[in-house]
């Protein structure tokens, strides 16, 4: 038999040398990068065992902030490590929602029904009956104050990783599936052979994004109003908050700016090099361009991140065989001895408890909200309206968005440069910077009005500039030479060609804009600054107003209308718009 | 000599390592199994070839066989006992490759034994044998995005190979590669067979090439669809006989292109090359006219095309010359047939005096007569267009015929047809179709005109009255 003679294409893979068959060799990164990567696991391992002790000191009612200078690269460090924490809870979460949301179709359409509520309830409303509540469970220690955070936080980064990595598990191809199940790839070896892998760009991007969102809840994270009690975490979120309630504009800028750089180091050191590592996970086999990072190939090629793979690799399959043994069979096996029924129990156990709960929560919420006056009631709407009102004006603003953004997307050197810097630029919360517009507005009438719709637009308008500048890119080039060809320009050309082929991009960045929007009115629409209380009319300064002040019937009921509208919006006019970007104007 | 498969002829009826028995498949509410009654036996040293049209179910066999998916009646026996959950004898080679793009072609490989729980050592040794064995060779940490589509599919025989497999299942393996490729990693897959360089005892193969299939099986089921069924199982040929240009080799090919062009027609008589005994009814039958899955500009193109190399083609060549697939080449013929365009006289094609004046006509001329023959011969285009002539203002919701047609027909194969028929009624301006509003509009002028004649003349149907629809 003839030798066969495959077409040589040269493998690229890791150059360097190979000394056995199957094993090679990396390039050795300089001593140096070694040397900084073990003292930065040293400094973390530090920071996170001071950080670990603060949290068992006594908690100390009104603390007050030191808005020193020097003590910022500490708060940095705190806030980046709750941060943190709040990402890692939130991604095993996600992870494992995500997948028992997958696993069966009744668990789907449960699952991801109570997900699209939790994404569409104003977190900020719950806040205070969660603090109460995690301070009640550590009596007089700091460490409720810290979980509290996390959890806000963590309600800021949770949802939208679950229904990417949910996406993912269910846009799986199938071929891959079937490989997957015919080499008897089951539960924790297919989860991170296959499932994990595969969901692991839009994970990644995902987590950007929840970063981001995580940044804007973070003035809001560090710190607690209950009555006259003023609860504070130390850390860059009340540090700017301590800034703008005593107008000290030079600590603000210096807060700001710290804020700046931090997002700026952690975009350069974990966000690129990690999507330029997930370059090896595209699925289409096409040859586009891949993104590259100094630091991923410096990484790479060091010692101890190669130790570190190597003991992670080891730790994650002993957990696999833990998790074999301990686990009954994996639903591609289904059980010949037991009963059908059995399978079904312990879901008929959580539906019944879940169902009791909803239940007995919904009395509960009833009873309370029904003491509300009719007066109350009307405030409630009137407030909404106006809230209502200013969604609505800071969407039509964020549509300035639109024509940068399809400049640039449709312009191929300004998005490869541009997109990165715009990244950036989104991920610096419009809530740090809200105090600089408070107080450049505090004079002029009806100027907290104004800065409440400055703070949605600032925080929304990214989501819609993103998504557009997507929608551009995907315009397909021979359309527009189409275009060109048949002499169409000006509005016409936007009209037949742009609007449209962008136009399911843009439903989705304003779906997600409102929902900040929402969220963005508890925090704008009633403020301590400079030591006053200035608000506004509108459902979240009634929210705030009442948190404030601890009436919470009156919480409850505002925070339950809120909710209401966001989800009735959502599914009336966003879902009927998507359905028609899907089935209508998408491109082939 | 006969060509049919018969047991009693062969070695004494060992017991098959691996059997579907009585197997019915249906899809979510369909009325229509997918696969109705089929029973595949696979026995020690056998290499057996499913060939058919697309939408007999094959490749669904092939997945229910394999443990993939369950059978909605009947069952798969695998060494005598009932099969639950994946078939751990089985390893597959998908028509797509179905490499994990993330790992190395080493990883990819090492795959099986994975789950095997071999250990790390000793997988990499097997792992670079069968990289050797399939002759990739020093590509071991090449990622799978930088192989070409051969390539690949020889990482996709490796990690089946590897883990020693008992049998092996191939979904069309070679139809995404090009010919050239196909070819050499097909002669090389024989070669590993017949030397009993793996250990594997069987081998399930699907295909819709009837060459591949006479090149390497030694027993080829021939499958109709509409319902998914054997219609026949033929005795492949001898390995001797096997190289090209043999005369038993032509006979057989000649036979399933035979066969594969008569959907219809009992398979058993055509093999033994006699006529259907009159009044015997095939033993499964279409109760319902089949609109095949062909587009107006093949139609038109093919047409045109017969008339231009002299009105006279075989099938056979027609596949090779178009460079289509066998299926592709039938449903068009098949389509043409039902117009009357063309007639099928054994294994030829030959313009018809219609179709002669249809490739010759200009734009209207060729709607007109299009109009007129399709609506004399496909009863879905009569039911649609009598549907759109009773409804208030002549206007139809699209689910509803889609509705009627999942009375027979898989939900998949209903939506195919309605498309089809679309597409048709659009050409002979019979209709219009609003995709977004999904409803059915009677046109004005030729669509009415057409309906009155339908009323008029209560058209019967030119085939059989047990076809139609309606």
């Amino acid at each position: 038999m003839t030798q066969p003679l495959p077409i040589p294409i040269r493998p690229t893979g890791a150059s360097g040398s190979t000394s056995r068959r199957g094993e090679t060799s990396v390039r050795s990164a300089p001593w140096w990068v070694d040397a900084i990567l073990l003292l930065a696991l040293a400094a973390l391992a530090y920071g996170v065992a001071k950080a670990a002790s603060r949290w068992s000191t006594p908690l100390a009612p009104n603390v007050q902030i030191d808005l020193s200078p020097w003590l910022l690269p500490t708060y940095a460090g705190l806030s980046t490590l709750r941060m943190a924490t709040a990402y890692l809870v939130s991604l095993i979460f996600a992870l494992v929602y995500a997948r028992a949301a997958a696993s069966s179709r009744g668990a789907e359409r449960v699952m991801m029904p109570v997900l699209d509520i939790l994404q569409s309830i104003p977190i900020l409303s719950f806040m205070p009956g969660v603090v109460l509540g995690l301070a009640a469970l550590f009596p007089g220690r700091t460490l409720g104050l810290e979980l509290a955070a996390i959890l806000l936080i963590f309600t800021s980064q949770a949802w939208n990783l679950a229904f990417s990595f949910h996406q993912s598990l269910i846009t799986i191809p199938q071929e891959l599936d079937e490989a997957a199940t015919i080499y008897r790839l089951k539960g924790w070896r297919r989860f991170t052979r296959l499932e994990l892998p595969f969901g692991m760009i839009p994970l990644i991007t995902n987590s950007m994004m929840s970063w981001a969102g995580g940044w804007f809840f973070l003035t809001a994270a560090e710190q607690f109003s209950l009555g006259a009690e003023h609860l504070r975490l130390p850390g860059l979120g009340s540090y700017l908050a301590g800034a703008a309630e005593h107008g000290d504009a030079r600590a603000l800028t210096l807060g700001i700016l710290t804020l700046v750089v931090v997002i700026v180091l952690l975009d350069q050191l974990l966000w690129r090099p990690l999507i330029a590592w997930s370059d090896k996970f595209k699925f289409e086999q096409s040859g586009t361009e891949a993104p590259t990072s100094a630091v991923l190939d410096a990484i790479v090629q060091s010692a101890v991140v190669e130790w570190v793979v190597h003991t992670t690799r080891r730790f994650g399959g002993r957990v696999g065989r833990l998790l074999r043994r301990n686990s009954s069979s994996s639903p591609q096996a289904p059980r010949g001895q037991w009963p059908a029924w059995i399978h079904l129990a312990p879901n008929i156990v959580s539906g019944a408890l879940f169902a009791v709960a909803i239940l007995w929560g919904g009395v509960a919420a009833f009873h309370t909200v029904a003491g509300l006056s009719a007066s109350t009631w009307s405030l409630i709407g009137i407030s909404a309206a106006a809230t209502l009102g200013r969604t609505v004006i800071s969407l039509i603003v964020a549509l300035w968005t639109v024509p940068v953004g399809v400049a640039i997307g449709m312009n191929p050197r300004w998005s490869k440069r541009m997109q990165p810097i715009v990244q950036v630029i989104a991920s610096i919360p419009a809530t740090a910077v809200f105090p600089a517009f408070v107080g450049a507005l505090i004079g002029v009438s009806g100027g907290l009005n104004i800065a409440a719709i400055l703070l949605m637009v600032l925080g929304t308008q990214w989501y819609v500039l993103f998504n557009v500048i997507a929608g551009a890119m995907a315009i397909p080039s021979d359309l527009n030479d189409a275009a060109v060809n048949y002499n169409i320009g000006g509005w016409r050309r936007w009209r037949t060609l742009i609007l449209p082929a962008i136009f399911p991009y843009l439903v989705t960045g304003m779906i997600t804009a409102t929902g900040g929007a929402w969220n963005a009115s508890i925090v704008s629409e009633y403020v301590l600054f400079a030591g006053r209380q200035i608000s506004t009319v509108g459902l979240g300064a009634v929210i705030a107003r009442a948190a404030d002040q601890g009436q919470f019937a009156l919480l409850l009921a505002a925070t339950l209308v809120m909710a209401a509208i966001v989800i009735t919006v959502n599914r009336v006019a966003w879902r009927r718009l998507y359905r028609l970007a899907e089935s209508r104007y998408r491109l082939g | 000599m006969t060509l049919i498969a018969d047991a009693s002829l062969s070695q004494p009826l060992s017991r098959p390592i691996l059997a579907a028995r009585d197997v019915n498949k249906y899809y979510g509410d369909d009325r229509a199994p997918v696969l109705d009654k089929v029973n595949v036996e696979l026995r020690d040293g056998e290499f057996i070839a499913l060939l058919g049209p697309s939408g007999s179910g094959k490749s669904t066999l092939l997945r229910i066989m394999a443990g993939l998916m369950r059978p909605s009646a009947g069952a798969v026996v695998s060494h005598g006992q009932s099969l639950d959950g994946a078939n751990t004898q089985v390893a597959m080679v998908f028509q797509s490759f179905a490499l994990f793009p993330w790992l190395t072609v080493l990883q990819n490989v090492e795959l099986g034994l994975v789950a095997n729980g071999v250990e790390e050592a000793e997988r990499r040794a097997r792992a670079l044998k069968a990289i050797d064995l399939i002759g990739l060779g020093g590509y071991e940490e090449a990622f799978p995005k930088e192989l070409s589509g051969g390539m690949k599919q020889r990482v996709g025989f490796a990690r089946a190979l590897v883990v020693q497999p008992e049998v092996l299942f191939m979904d069309e393996p070679f139809s995404a590669l090009d010919v050239l490729t196909g070819e050499s990693l097909r002669a090389e897959l024989q070669e590993l067979w017949t030397t009993r360089a793996i250990p594997t005892r069987a081998v399930l193969m699907v295909t819709h090439s009837i060459e591949e299939a006479v090149s390497m099986a030694d027993r080829i089921l021939v499958f109709g669809a509409n319902p998914g069924h054997v219609r026949i199982e033929l005795r492949g040929l001898p390995v001797a006989e096997r190289a090209r240009k043999s005369a038993a080799r032509q006979h057989l090919v000649d036979t399933i292109y035979r066969i594969m062009t008569n959907p219809n027609e009992d398979a058993v008589a055509i093999a033994e090359r006699r006529p259907a005994l009159p009044g015997r009814r095939p033993e499964r039958h279409r109760r319902y006219q089949v609109l095949p899955d062909v587009g107006i500009d093949d139609l038109t193109g093919f047409v045109q095309y017969l008339s231009t190399i002299g009105e006279r083609a075989n099938v056979h060549d027609l596949a090779r010359d178009l460079q289509l697939r066998v299926d592709d080449v039938l449903a068009i013929v098949e389509a043409s047939d039902l117009l009357g365009f063309a007639d099928l006289q054994d294994r030829a094609v030959v313009l018809t005096d219609v179709g002669r004046r249809f490739a010759d006509a200009d734009l209207d001329e060729e709607k007109a007569l299009f109009r007129t023959h399709a609506l004399a011969h496909v009863a879905l285009l009569r039911h649609v267009v009598r549907e759109l002539d009773a409804a208030p203002s002549h206007t139809v919701d699209a689910d509803r015929v889609v509705e009627d047609l999942e009375d027979a027909f898989s939900s998949e194969e209903a939506r195919r047809q309605f498309e089809t028929v679309v597409d048709w009624g659009r050409y002979a301006e019979l209709f219009a179709y609003d995709d977004s509003s999904g409803e059915l509009s009677l046109d004005e002028e030729t669509g009415r005109g057409a309906a009155h004649d339908l009323r008029d003349h209560a058209m019967i149907d030119r085939t059989d009255a047990e076809n139609d629809l309606t």
